[in-house]
């Protein structure tokens, strides 16, 4: 959503048609590639910089003969598509944690670790099977950990994960979602994802992915996005669209009162040199919204665009590499931006969230999850996601949701339970947030005691509890800003109008990192057990040595003997 | 087990049990002594090693080269904390923003039950400043502390301008795969206590505080340091938390390792290592030096600011640099140094540190004494108490038993109860008052048998006192050891004095020599014996009348330490094992 005001923002300054080669005997497919750089100065002193890729292809994969003919479609994904029946696609590697606090809201969020989630068609008969095979195939296109999603980290969202394309559907039975928090991301993902660019890491903006820099970051998250879209505003036909996004923060932290510096050189060790041959756009965009005064951009560009991106006006330098004179005489583009250091505070983002584990001890504990609406007049709901493993046992009649010290009623609860070794807990819930306030949501827990097989390599580690999702349309700061008569003409301004009144935010907490009770396996545990046993067996015989009482037993007396006891006990006399 | 199951061969074990009941019982008691004393000796101790592979080679180039500067910050902030007369707050915060870090505050605030006169505080309010290192690339799962407290007076400033030198060293460094939390807080032990129940959201000692803003995840091991003249000559590590909970050993395995390396001397318990093992002083030496670290264990106290955070299970120890005489000095880069390395190596953990021990006792720094070592000496003080048993009978002395736990909950209760009530009748202060409270219920405990066998049915008989003195042995056996497995040092010292009296004590021995040996023994003299024997043991012997007035501070800071930090010594001395000595001293006068 927020990507494609970005595009909107694109589309103003004139996009060309595709300029694609089509042989005129054979009606093919219409295909598009474009490419974009947004780069933002951040608050904090950091650099944000956010790539998309998008391929448009008018193609339909679910047809009877199937397609075979990709020219910049990646064909592995197409077939992925066709053979897994999937709707719609989202998959995420993300190194870090997005720092909302000092960064605002990203482009497009990320939980840290792999995050998949994915629609299928309806036509798709057994989900979970297919669920399982497309994790796999997945796991190797992108060799990544993703075969380790199986049914106990794999949820079903009622109502947070809707699709982002065309189609309105509302049988979650067709949505899977997985996390794997602990997925590491690096140089090995990178390259797969890379190689579904039309251009390869040869040409165009993806010659500034290099690994070695790109993994010097403070955030890093790559992405892949399937879905599909209208043709045209009479939406009679879809195309497929595939969007691959990186988004990086470096991290230019400098101690002292030097003037900030940044370049592409600097960033990447990369300078551009040119756009992919087959891209029909190419853009590099600067954010210069925060104080355009005190930026120097060299080399300058007159191109402006602005946009309301996540309910903010932003205003952005446009370089269109597609165009000979961005280059400029040495034929290579180093972009240098050098700016005072800022002293203006940062817009509290509206909405954030952090998450924790409360309490001591390995045998109960707490997840406190505390939301932030730092509006100061609108409140607005939220929907909260939850999926917490089933080796943390949830004490649901302890949640708790309050606001301002009052208890807040959910006016939705869909909980899930989970069953050991099978399925994970479920929770969502549809808070409404008021106005500048702390929202906590807690429930207690219990710490599961595993089989011991069942405990991993390192189980002192801890155990990984994936991100909250935390979805809602937040008010826009455009429309907080009722005074905004300087840009706009009066008559426009007087009702906030629809589109930018609120926007999308979708935002993930911290993972949590849990211990659970884990037997040593060490050596000195058997020494204990050992010892113990053996303490136990002496101190058992010789307590039961000092207070038993012996005697000799009585030899076995003869027949009659026996008989005329007998005898005599029935007459009630003793025996001899 | 065959010498068990044959009858004749049994017999002979129990009449030779039987027989030899009371030497043998002397010989355990004296090996167990014996053994611990052994436990000192050098040849008889493992040498420390690195359990932790992550941690194992000290393969990590230090490079921190700005100690003059965090001195010079140092004394900025000490000039700022005599201008503010506290914690320069906004200073600090300001501060440790300009070196790139996530700063936030916590203000916390605590009455304490009475005034506390060795510290003067009684109504404590403060602010802990705490600025989080966030590391490239980490999802906020995982986190090391390093804490210096904002003492008063001109204690302690090297240590928070070397904290600061260190975060800004730390943060222009790459490879951190842990946030690192940078903690100054006020009040040592009280504000530290609320910044922990704060970042785990507990609540055990009833103490208010501000919640915290910004975590970061599970912390995996802290360090606190305290620091206060520019050079020193030593570091000293101290282990002993909170009820006597010790870090795991790897933590003292890796600051022996880098003081090594980088050629610190390094003293444990203020005892420098020595080579002469086997000459009569590198002994005693290391008697010293093992003693010193039992009765410091023994008291359960926090003997740092890193002993609170044994209970959130984090691996946890204070390193305090050490200024005399000596001719060898170390600069504030070098300890920069060391300490950037013990960083990254902590940095490089994988797992929580578990690998090494958690029981141990150490006679030097480079040497240790397992819980396998040490806990036979125990089992020969209590395997007196199980020979002891005599034959078992009806329970017919629940009087006694009641009335000394009852005994046991005043002792508990009351001293915090009637403070004021004291103080409007005697002229004493309120920590006084709750002191000698104590002290005289403590001593009112001793006139209870003479009217508590009076209330039981068949008056002093010979079954009687034996029944009670079975029931009071096998209480002893398993309150020792229950104790001696969660803090060794506490349970041996009690075992030490209450075994033997256990074992003699009856109706029919002498009864004002007993009397005099019971009360000798009792859980308090024994705490008035070993706060001389601490002094002596530190070489700063005091006089009586000191050692009298240090003993009452040492019974207010206990029950200080139980009601502000959740320390259990006081609750066990009064609910357990007092009642259980009064069950003995009832056995004395039983007719």
């Amino acid at each position: 959503i927020l990507s494609a005001t970005v595009d909107a923002a694109a589309d103003t300054q004139g996009t060309s048609a595709p300029e694609t080669v089509v042989p005129s005997s054979v009606p093919q497919p219409k295909d598009d590639f474009q490419e974009e750089l947004v780069i933002r100065p951040l608050h904090s002193g950091d650099i944000y910089a956010s790539f998309q890729f998008r391929t448009l292809w008018d193609t339909d994969f679910m047809r009877e003969n199937k397609v075979s003919h990709y020219r910049l479609f990646p064909k592995s994904l197409g077939q992925v598509i066709s053979k897994f029946s999937v709707r719609e696609l989202h998959i995420s590697f993300t190194q870090g944690y997005w720092r909302t606090m000092q960064w605002g809201q990203p482009f497009i969020p990320s939980p840290p670790g792999a995050e998949l989630w994915v629609w299928f068609q309806d036509s798709v008969t057994d989900v979970d099977a297919t669920w399982k095979e497309l994790t796999n195939v997945l796991s190797g296109i992108f060799c990544a950990s993703l075969n380790f999603i199986d049914s106990t980290n794999t949820v079903q969202p009622s109502a947070s994960f809707k699709p982002l394309g065309i189609g309105n559907v509302t049988d979650h039975s067709f949505l899977r979602y997985a996390t794997l928090p602990r997925e590491i991301v690096c140089t090995e993902n990178l390259t797969p994802w890379k190689k579904l660019l039309p251009c390869g890491s040869k040409a165009g903006l993806a010659v500034l992915l290099k690994s070695e820099k790109l993994f010097h970051s403070s955030f890093h998250s790559q992405a892949v996005h399937i879905r599909s879209v209208c043709q045209d505003w009479q939406c009679k036909t879809t195309s497929w669209e595939l969007r691959q996004t990186v988004n990086s923060v470096f991290d230019l932290h400098n101690s002292g009162q030097a003037k900030r510096e940044w370049s592409l050189f600097k960033m990447f060790s990369r300078t551009l040199t040119e756009a992919c041959p087959l891209a029909s756009s190419s853009k590099l965009y600067i954010d210069i919204t925060d104080n355009p005064q005190q930026f120097e951009l060299s080399p300058a560009t007159s191109l402006l665009s602005q946009a309301v991106v996540l309910g903010d006006r932003r205003t952005f330098s446009v370089y269109d590499l597609t165009q000979e004179t961005t280059f400029g005489s040495v034929r290579s583009l180093n972009l240098l931006i050098r700016w005072k250091s800022n002293e203006g505070e940062m817009l509290r983002p509206l909405l954030h969230a952090e998450r924790y584990v409360a309490g001591y001890g390995l045998q109960t504990g707490e997840i406190h999850t505390l939301m932030y609406n730092n509006h100061p007049y609108r409140s607005f709901p939220v929907l909260l996601l939850d999926s917490v493993p089933w080796y943390l046992r949830l004490y649901i009649h302890t949640l708790s949701v309050t606001s301002k010290g009052k208890d807040n009623k959910p006016s939705y609860i869909h909980y899930e339970p989970s069953k050991d070794r099978v399925k994970p807990h479920l929770l969502e819930m549809l808070i409404q947030l008021p106005p500048n306030s702390v929202t906590e949501v807690t429930v207690q827990f219990e710490r599961a005691l595993l089989k011991w097989t069942e405990y991993p390599p390192d189980p002192n580690h801890g155990f990984y509890v994936g991100s909250s999702v935390i979805s809602s349309l937040v008010p826009s700061t455009v429309a907080m800003d009722t005074n905004s008569t300087r840009e706009r003409p009066l008559f426009s301004s007087f009702f906030p109008c629809k589109e930018e009144s609120s926007y999308f935010v979708r935002i993930y907490t911290e993972p949590l990192l849990v211990n659970l009770p884990t037997p040593d396996f060490s050596m000195p545990y058997n020494v204990i057990c050992l010892t113990c046993t053996v303490v136990a067996v002496g101190y058992g015989s010789l307590y039961n040595l000092l207070t038993r009482s012996f005697q000799i037993e009585e030899p076995n007396p003869g027949l009659a003997k026996r008989i005329a006891n007998v005898i005599r006990k029935m007459r009630g006399v003793p025996p001899l | 087990m065959g010498l068990l199951s044959d009858p004749n061969r049994r017999r002979a074990l129990i009449s030779m049990l039987t027989r030899l009941n009371a030497p043998i019982c002397v010989v355990c008691y004296f090996a167990g002594v014996a053994w611990f004393m052994g436990l000192a000796f050098e040849p008889f101790t493992l040498r420390t090693y690195m359990s932790e592979n992550a941690m194992g080679s000290t393969m990590v180039e230090e490079r921190f080269p700005a100690g003059e500067r965090a001195l010079a910050t140092g004394r900025e902030f000490a000039a700022h904390k005599k201008k503010v007369g506290g914690m320069p707050v906004d200073w600090l915060v300001k501060n440790m923003q300009d070196r790139g870090l996530e700063v936030f505050t916590q203000s916390f605030s605590r009455t304490l039950p009475f005034p506390d006169e060795n510290k003067e505080r009684y109504i404590v309010k403060g602010t802990n400043v705490y600025g989080i290192l966030r590391a490239p690339r980490a999802p906020r799962t995982e986190a090391l502390v390093l804490s210096a407290p904002c003492s008063p007076g001109d204690s302690n400033n090297q240590a928070v301008g070397l904290l600061l030198g260190l975060a800004q060293y730390f943060r222009n460094q790459i490879y951190w795969a842990k946030d690192i939390i940078f903690l100054v807080n006020e009040h040592d032990l009280i504000g530290m206590q609320a910044w922990l129940e704060g970042y785990h959201h507990t609540n055990t000692t009833g103490m208010s505080w501000s919640p915290l803003q910004g975590r970061g995840g599970s912390i995996q091991a802290a360090l606190s340091l305290e620091l206060s003249s520019d050079v020193i000559t030593s570091l000293d590590l101290v282990l002993e938390g909170l009820n006597g909970q010790l870090p795991n050993l790897d933590l003292a395995n890796l600051f022996y390792a880098f003081c090594q390396k980088i050629g610190v001397l390094c003293t444990i318990q203020g005892k420098l290592q020595r080579n002469d093992w086997d000459s009569v002083s590198g002994y005693s030496h290391a008697v010293q030096t093992m003693m010193l670290m039992v009765m410091k264990q023994a008291s359960g106290r926090p003997w740092g600011d890193h002993g609170l955070f044994l209970r959130y299970h984090i691996e946890a120890a204070t390193i305090k640099g050490v200024n005399s005489f000596r001719q060898y000095k170390t600069d504030a880069t070098t300890i920069g140094r060391l300490l950037e390395g013990m960083y990254r190596k902590l940095n490089n953990l994988l797992e929580r540190l578990h690998q090494s021990y958690f029981f141990y006792l150490m006679p030097s720094l480079s040497h240790f004494v397992s819980i396998g070592y040490y806990m036979p000496a125990f089992g020969l003080l209590a395997v007196i108490l199980l020979l002891r048993q005599s034959s078992p009978g009806v329970l017919s002395v629940l009087t006694p038993l009641v009335i000394s736990h009852l005994t046991g909950v005043a002792l508990y209760a009351l001293p915090i109860r009637f403070q004021e009530t004291a103080v409007e009748h005697f002229p004493v202060s309120e920590t006084e008052a709750v002191v000698l409270t104590a002290i005289a219920i403590y001593t009112a405990g001793l006139a209870l048998p003479h009217n508590t066998h009076r209330l039981l049915s068949g008056e002093g008989t010979e079954q009687g006192w034996r029944v009670l003195k079975l029931i009071a042995v096998l209480y002893l056996a398993v309150l020792l050891g229950c104790t001696a497995l969660i803090n060794f040092s506490l349970g041996f010292i009690l075992a030490l004095t209450l075994v033997p009296l256990a074992a003699f004590v009856t109706p029919h021995v002498p009864k004002v020599l007993s009397a005099f040996i019971l009360v000798i023994l009792s859980p308090a003299c024994t705490l008035l014996f070993s706060v001389f024997f601490f002094q002596e043991l530190q070489e700063m012997p005091v006089s009586f009348q000191d050692g009298w007035l240090l003993y009452l501070s040492v019974i207010s800071q206990g029950i200080l330490d139980h009601s502000l930090y959740g320390s259990l010594v006081y609750p066990l001395i009064a609910l357990l094992v007092y009642p259980c000595w009064l069950l003995f001293w009832n056995i004395l006068f039983w007719k």
